[in-house]
């Protein structure tokens, strides 16, 4: 499926991406883009590289081909040092938070702030007590990550995602394994924050509904493939199968509940044999 | 045949990483020195936290050197001579032989562990993310104070071993060797040569250890087990590293 050329005001543009893991191929020619201050979801099931398309856009990973531009630039084709560069302008919440763990959360958030800026401490104080306050964690700011809850450490990750002010946030399954105030708190700051603060942000979830109602535009990529895009109305009346099967998930249909296996009968017959 | 093809060409691949690893390591270091705070702070997670295990060890270590040479010379009326023995054997050989072999253990299997948790719980991917450079901010740093805690270490255990509790406490204060003897003839006999060559055996391990470390606890796989396992290669390798080096190093300095 190609993207229509109507959408020119991306942030980020995917095009013709191929990625395989070993002999597994995880795309197989796919164009993505990201609209600039919007909120667009990448849903899909477990496996489909949702995860890996986050990594391949901050340019951790390369594509075998196709292109990444972020902004106008061919993030695969710079080298480290403006890689780096470019990196600033995004930030990343991953789905464990992946917070350092010797650090407290107010050294966490203060930690990208002080690795590239000369700001006075002072006023990283202040930079960071913001952020806390905007993830409703500044009375937590001396506890260390092993003393937070999943959602409070998402929530830490969120703020240090936001510290260095950057264009584009991606969420790597925010909402995996939350409870459901948790989950209603992540959903809101997502959407808060990318209005409060003009961001672009990226969500991959495979929580249809919550991600749906938070965001402008969605994808739902699997087998390699994007099946589906356009708004969450548009994905929920796209027709497709697959695309059906997977919103209102249903055990079995165009993904198989069976893992591909010999036929039934003649397996246990194999076992009488021996 | 073909298997032991295969093995042989991952164990020459692995090594080919393992140097490009080090070549970008050895280009962080100006930017590590430059974070004294940093640095001081892996120095003492690596050094002053081996300490205990290497003033124990060196005390032991000089009581037994000091117990078995004690019965040999006795016999040749060279029991004066004790405090040479033990000095030679411990700063040529066993101070820089088993503090790395300790080290290896102690903190190179934590400096491991440590990285491999960091990798599996993307905390080197979320530093990669927010552009600040692992290999700047966690690799260097550790591996440049496992190069400077060694020595201080090999040292410390020496003067445990030669001296306070180890083989002076057992051929002096047990065994009735002269004082006086015991000291001047470390004196007369142990050259400056024999230190610098223990220095330098001790600056060569910590930094094959440092090395292997990082670089086992950086390409660990993100599991519990792959973490396990770096931690086990790391103390198998380097202490293979260390008696493999200690020969080459010694065939060098005989001369």
């Amino acid at each position: 499926m190609t993207v229509s050329e109507s959408t020119t005001d991306a942030l980020v543009r995917v095009r013709g991406l191929h990625f395989s893991h070993g002999p597994r191929v995880i795309y197989d020619g796919v164009d993505v883009d990201i609209a600039r201050g919007k909120v667009t979801a990448i849903m899909g099931p477990s496996g489909t590289g949702k995860t890996t398309l986050l990594r391949i856009i901050g340019g951790q990973w390369r594509p075998n081909a196709g292109s990444v531009h972020f902004d106008g630039v061919d993030v695969h084709g710079l080298r480290r040092a403006p890689l780096y560069e470019l990196r600033k302008r995004m930030g990343m919440l991953f789905q464990n938070g992946a917070l350092l763990t010797d650090l407290t959360v107010f050294e966490n958030i203060a930690f990208p702030m002080r690795e590239h800026t000369q700001l006075p401490e002072s006023m990283i104080r202040d930079l960071v007590l913001m952020k806390l306050e905007a993830v409703g964690l500044r009375g937590a700011r001396d506890l260390y990550p092993s003393q937070l809850s999943g959602g409070m450490s998402r929530r830490v990750g969120l703020a240090r995602a936001i510290a260095l002010d950057p264009q584009l946030v991606m969420y790597d399954e925010p909402f995996a394994g939350q409870d459901p105030i948790s989950m209603g708190v992540l959903m809101r700051l997502i959407r808060s924050l990318n209005d409060a603060l003009g961001l672009t942000s990226i969500v991959v979830s495979h929580d249809v509904e919550e991600v749906l109602s938070i965001s402008d535009q969605a994808y739902v990529i699997a087998g390699g493939k994007v099946l589906a895009h356009g708004t969450p109305e548009a994905i929920r009346n796209s027709g497709s199968p697959y695309v059906e099967q997977f919103l209102r998930g249903q055990p079995d249909g165009p993904v198989a509940f069976h893992y591909k296996a010999a036929p039934y009968a003649q397996d246990l017959m194999a076992g009488v044999r021996t | 045949m073909n298997g032991v093809w295969t093995v042989l060409s991952g164990m020459l691949q692995g090594l080919g990483r393992a140097q490009f690893f080090l070549v970008s390591i050895l280009g962080a270091i100006p930017a590590a020195l430059l974070r004294p705070r940093l640095l001081a702070q892996q120095v003492y997670a690596v050094g002053v936290m081996s300490l205990i295990i290497i003033v124990i060890s060196g005390s032991f270590v000089g009581m037994v050197l000091a117990l078995q040479g004690y019965r040999t010379l006795v016999d040749f009326g060279a029991a004066e001579s004790l405090g040479v023995f033990v000095a030679i054997v411990i700063v040529r050989e066993l101070g820089p032989v088993v503090t790395a072999l300790l080290f290896a253990g102690r903190a190179g299997s934590a400096l491991a562990a440590e990285i491999g948790l960091m990798r599996a719980t993307d905390q080197l991917s979320g530093m990669e993310m927010m552009a600040v450079d692992p290999i700047k901010r966690v690799i260097a740093p550790r591996f440049l104070a496992g190069v400077i805690a060694m020595p201080l270490l090999a040292m410390i255990f020496a003067l445990m071993a030669i001296g306070v509790a180890g083989g002076h406490a057992v051929g002096v204060d047990l065994l009735g060797v002269d004082d006086g003897a015991y000291w001047s003839q470390i004196h007369a006999k142990l050259h400056w040569d024999d230190i610098r060559d223990s220095l330098i055996k001790s600056v060569v391990f910590g930094a094959a250890v440092s090395w292997i470390a990082v670089y086992q606890g950086y390409h660990a796989a993100p599991t519990s087990e792959g973490v396990s396992r770096a931690t086990t290669s790391t103390v198998v390798v380097s202490s293979l590293a260390i008696l493999a080096l200690d020969f080459i190093l010694t065939a060098f300095m005989f001369r």
